[in-house]
């Protein structure tokens, strides 16, 4: 059963871009590894030569025709913007 | 005659016999939420001012002869994860505070279409992860039985405001039990249908492969009502399926004679309360007076089915919630100097603790090398929880269990241990995870008045089935006419 | 050692614009230009609660490209999420395919370095999104976010690494950017970008069994950039591991300016793309009959065209297959070769002259501005003796200037042959009279006088008199 070590919650909170304050990192680990111990038991069932369930039908090839429809409120999709410029959303410079 | 204690159906006739306008309604409803609101603290975003300007519209078409739907000009509440066009759509989460969508979920153009009026945009545990709508970022909500129990969650604020008489009738998500169990904390009755039937199109991702939308309503018929308006194929989401334009009040024919009951023996063991266990006993003695075959069965794959559950809703959390970045909409840092601390920051901030432990959960069981382990044996398991499902329905109809292992609990008095309050969803999400309808309907109060509800299962897309299972028990058993909210304080 | 101990290794790994109406998961435009964030819509902009619903036309364009390439279509297929954050994917995951890509286990024939053939072996190709753009604003010290791209539909075709040499490299992308272009799915327009490719190369000694540790260089988009690239790269990979280093496996940003690679991604911030199925979409699975519909209407492919041209219009293997190397050239051939009945003479002035000057220009077919028609104008002139082929070249040149009907050209020119036979016949006087040395040339047995003189009735006449007159009175004349 996998352990978690400090360091792993550390990169796993990197690839989420969430940041861990020092206290709280022992209480993240310890619930990690609370939760991770009880999920542990579907490594215990029996699914030999089960397949993986992805969704929860079994539809199949749900496609839409290529035809356009303009969404022409532009406005209200930049409405909710922390910052924009020009119609475009501003962050800091990222050097591509 | 107060009128917020009438249900959807009957509240319909006396719009159709005019002795009551929408106005007269609505009204009532503002009234109460007036009354009551700060003790129950359902609301997030309250419309009672558009909702009434809306039903003296509806009333001056409906006086013009204008053709309206039998229910226009009746008001409902929404969770707080449906997107609503020009009004605020929080999720309960900091994150959102501010957001408005720019587009109408497809769940909500039906409703707009029938001319519901929206009262208002119901509290909920913060991106539906919790159990008990502590995690709101803005307000817990109370119990309406008891001001100091939690009213279940995540939809705490739909059955709360349902149960309280605030709303008629409300909308509610459901991903691990986030309909039934606060439905059966609040002594009302939810549905969760099959995945599939309700679209998810506009309604904020938790899991995708477990989220459905489905109704909070005083009663089945109700239940059934409200299910016609918003079932059905949506060309914008593609696991979204033709239920053949089915009408579900049709199927409540108050007869059980013959219909077989399985009842599942490991949902009654170790850790169900003993009170809980008491009134579904009764419930299935009455069954069989009803006329139903009600046998004893096996389905031992509820550990394996929450354990799924965990990993499966979380590492599809993590990844749908890496949209709230803080560029396009949403919470944004004060605190940064680059794009890395614009995220971090952002995320860390308008995030709860809760759903920052899920994150960190699903993004875990998504990495490189714990993939195998965890995320794909789970997606197996699942598999396998379908096929136990399936070998049950070859032999029964519906399949009885409490929807919660207890009653509504004290308000702070669980939410320091995550993994216990996982585990209380132990009777609810192998039914998200098998993708299958589930019905929550008032079985009884405990010793000290608060509701126990009943969980009954179908297969997919056997709505009829098992709403028409939960209106045969709710027509004899008369739930409504012995027990009332108390508003305990 | 020395660099000819070392070969180069190489896979590219091809990014192809669909050339569908609207985007992959929305029903938005993808044409370009427009207004920042113009081309753009609830779905393509991740806002919350949102789903995607497949265009059927990438589906269609994807088999398609997988057919042309001679693939195994996937019966069961489905999209999952790469899940990463950057400003210009909204989602913070892109829908793309993992292990389950619609074609895989395919081929494209080139030819290698010694002009041999040599099967480039095609690993997958799968579908998924483009991502939006970031621009740069100097004044005001920010990025701007530009969607109107998030959501095109790509391709990603990944081949093996069987390339050898950058010429390899540059002759597979080649005949994969006609391919593309034969089956109409994307217009491959590599300075837009709708045509990119991520280029890896590694080195190892001539008997090595192993392949060396790999670099990638990303989104390069000229033919010249990745041969460039190529050569440099693997220079340098030479000239680490002759000096005792070790190669790292990064990417590396490829600098056309300075014409070297630079190491592009923070080393800590290794990537961890936690795909898994997208649970938005439902899985694929096409019919035997789908397939078999888009195999039936797959229009005609670069090889059999070749094949049809030895045959029907017996053209050398060379000719035929430098003529189908590209769509734009070879139905310029096909049109011109309708109207005029002679094939083996508009291949020729494609090959020659056009192709000449579209390499003096580097151009490429595509962009030349006239069409089959003036092409077949130009070879019916000169069957007719209208023209001579010295007037002819000029007329290309004219056709690349200033594009219009070749009967106008050579009217407003003057350059009409002159086949009047007196005026030819005072011609070949003048020439005999000036030059009375060639004419003892003729007689001493000389031939090549006659071939001087030709010459200097052309140069007089600004190439206008019909030189087969010329030829026939000149004869004439000297035999008398």
């Amino acid at each position: 059963m996998a352990q978690v070590s400090k360091e792993e919650l550390l990169h796993i909170a990197n690839l989420a871009n969430l940041n861990l304050k020092d206290e709280e990192i022992d209480t993240y680990l310890l619930n990690l590894q609370d939760i991770l111990n009880f999920a542990d038991i579907v490594n215990k069932a029996n699914v030999e030569g089960l397949d993986i369930t992805v969704g929860a039908n079994e539809a199949k090839n749900i496609f839409r025709k290529d035809e356009v429809v303009e969404f022409k409120d532009t406005e209200s999709l930049l409405q909710n913007a922390p910052e924009k410029e020009r119609n475009m959303f501003k962050i800091p410079k990222v050097i591509q | 005659m107060d009128i917020t204690e009438l249900t959807v159906h009957e509240l319909q006739e006396k719009l159709k016999n005019s002795e009551l306008t929408s106005y007269d309604i609505t009204k009532a409803y503002t009234d109460k939420i007036q009354e009551k609101e700060k003790d129950v603290q359902a609301f997030v975003t309250e419309l009672s001012e558009e909702a009434l300007k809306q039903a003296k519209e509806i009333d001056e078409k409906r006086k013009a002869g204008e053709e309206l739907s039998n229910l226009a000009g009746i008001p409902i509440g929404i969770k707080d994860i449906i997107c609503t066009k020009g009004v605020r759509t929080t999720c309960s989460s900091k994150m959102l505070e501010n957001f408005i969508a720019p587009y109408d979920a497809t769940v909500m153009e039906k409703v707009n279409a029938e001319g519901l009026i929206d009262l208002g945009k119901l509290n909920m545990d913060e991106f539906a992860m919790g159990g008990s709508t502590e995690y709101s970022y803005f307000k817990k909500t109370r119990n309406p039985w008891n001001l100091n129990k939690v009213p279940g969650g995540s939809s705490g604020g739909s059955a709360a405001a349902v149960a309280a008489g605030l709303v008629p009738w409300a909308l509610g998500t459901d991903t691990g039990g986030s309909i039934r169990q606060p439905a059966s904390f609040c002594g009302i009755v939810g549905l969760k249908p099959t995945y599939g039937l309700v679209s998810r199109y506009g309604v904020v991702a938790f899991a995708s492969s477990l989220d459905q939308v489905g109704p909070m309503t005083k009663d089945v018929t109700d239940c059934a009502m409200l299910l016609n308006i918003i079932a059905g194929r949506d060309e914008k989401d593609t696991t979204s399926v033709d239920n053949g334009d089915k009408d579900y009040v049709k199927s409540l024919k108050n007869d059980v004679k013959g219909l077989k009951i399985g009842v599942p023996k490991e949902y009654f063991g170790e850790g169900i309360n003993s009170e809980v266990k008491q009134k579904l006993e009764e419930a299935i003695e009455r069954y069989k007076k009803l006329g139903a075959i009600v046998e004893e069965c096996s389905l031992d794959i509820a550990d394996y089915a929450l354990a799924t559950y965990y990993i499966v809703a979380c590492a599809e959390a993590s990844s749908n919630l890496g949209r709230f970045d803080g560029i396009r909409y949403g919470h944004r840092t004060e605190n940064f100097t680059n794009l890395k601390e614009l995220y971090r920051n952002s995320r860390s901030e308008g995030f709860g603790d809760e759903v920052k432990r899920r994150i960190i959960l699903g993004t875990y069981v998504l990495s490189s090398g714990y993939y195998d382990a965890y995320y794909k044996k789970a997606q197996q398991v699942r598999t396998l929880v379908m096929n136990e499902f399936s070998k049950l329905f070859e032999k029964y109809d519906v399949l009885l269990t409490p929807t919660s292992p207890t009653v509504a609990f004290d308000v702070g008095s669980k939410t320091n241990n995550p993994l216990e309050m996982y585990l209380a969803d132990i009777c609810t999400v192998s039914v998200n995870i098998a993708g299958l309808p589930g019905i929550s309907v008032p079985c009884g109060v405990d010793s000290q008045g608060m509701p126990i509800g009943m969980q009954l299962i179908g297969n997919r897309f056997k709505e009829e089935t098992i709403l028409n299972a939960a209106y045969t028990f709710e027509q004899d058993y008369k739930f409504r006419e012995k027990y009332k909210p108390q508003f305990v304080k | 050692m020395a660099k000819q101990d070392y070969e180069m290794v190489m896979g590219l790994e091809v990014h192809a614009e669909l050339s569908t109406k609207t985007k992959i998961f929305c029903s938005c435009p993808t044409e370009f230009g427009g207004e920042p964030n113009a081309h753009t819509c609830p779905i393509c902009m991740a806002m919350p609660g949102t789903l995607p619903v497949l265009n059927e036309k990438v589906v269609e364009y994807a088999v398609k490209a997988g057919l042309a390439v001679n693939c195994e279509i996937s019966r069961d297929s489905k999209n999952d999420r790469k899940n990463y954050f950057y400003p210009d994917l909204p989602k913070a995951y892109q829908i793309s395919q993992f292990d389950k890509p619609l074609c895989k286990a395919g081929y494209i024939e080139i030819e290698d370095d010694n002009g041999n053939p040599k099967k480039i072996g095609i690993t997958r190709i799968h579908i998924e999104e483009d991502s939006g753009k970031l621009n740069h604003n100097e004044f005001s010290g920010g990025s701007l976010v530009d969607l109107n791209r998030a959501g095109v539909p790509l391709i990603e075709i990944v081949s093996e690494p069987d390339l050898r040499s950058p010429g390899e490299a540059e002759r597979y992308l080649k005949k994969l950017k006609s391919i593309l272009e034969y089956i109409e799915v994307s217009d491959c327009k590599m300075q837009e970008g709708s045509l990119r490719a991520d280029v890896n190369v590694s080195v190892r000694k001539k008997d090595a069994k192993e392949f060396g540790t790999r670099t990638e260089m990303k989104n390069m988009n000229s033919f010249k950039a990745i041969t460039r690239a190529i050569e440099y790269e693997a220079d340098r990979q030479i000239d680490v591991i002759e000096q005792g280093g070790k190669i790292d496996q990064e990417t590396l940003r490829w600098d056309d300016v300075s014409g070297k690679t630079f190491s592009m991604r923070d080393k800590e911030d290794a990537q961890d793309y936690r795909y898994f199925p997208e649970p938005d979409l439902v899985a694929i699975k096409l019919s035997e009959e789908y397939i078999q519909n888009v195999k039936n209407n797959l229009p005609e492919l670069p090889e059999s065209r070749k094949a049809r041209y030895m045959e029907e219009f017996n053209l050398s293997e060379k000719d035929s297959r430098l003529l189908t190397a590209s769509k734009y050239l070879s139905n310029m051939f096909e049109e011109a070769q309708s109207i005029c009945k002679n094939a083996k003479a508009v291949a020729n002035w494609l090959l020659s002259d056009i192709s000449r000057i579209l390499n003096e220009k580097e151009m490429e077919p595509e962009n030349i501005p006239f069409t089959g028609k003036e092409v077949a104008k130009l070879v019916e002139l000169i069957d007719k003796g209208t023209i001579s082929s010295a007037i002819a070249k000029k007329v290309v040149e004219e056709l690349f200037e200033n594009p219009k009907d070749p009967e106008e050209i050579i009217k407003e020119k003057g350059w009409i042959q002159i086949s009047d036979e007196g005026a030819i016949q005072g011609i070949v006087m003048e020439i005999l009279k000036n030059n009375p040395q060639s004419i003892a040339d003729y007689k001493a047995g000389k031939d090549r006088a006659l071939g001087f003189l030709v010459g200097q009735a052309m140069k007089q006449t600004k190439g206008k008199a019909n030189p087969q007159m010329l030829n026939k009175m000149f004869l004439e004349e000297l035999n008398k």
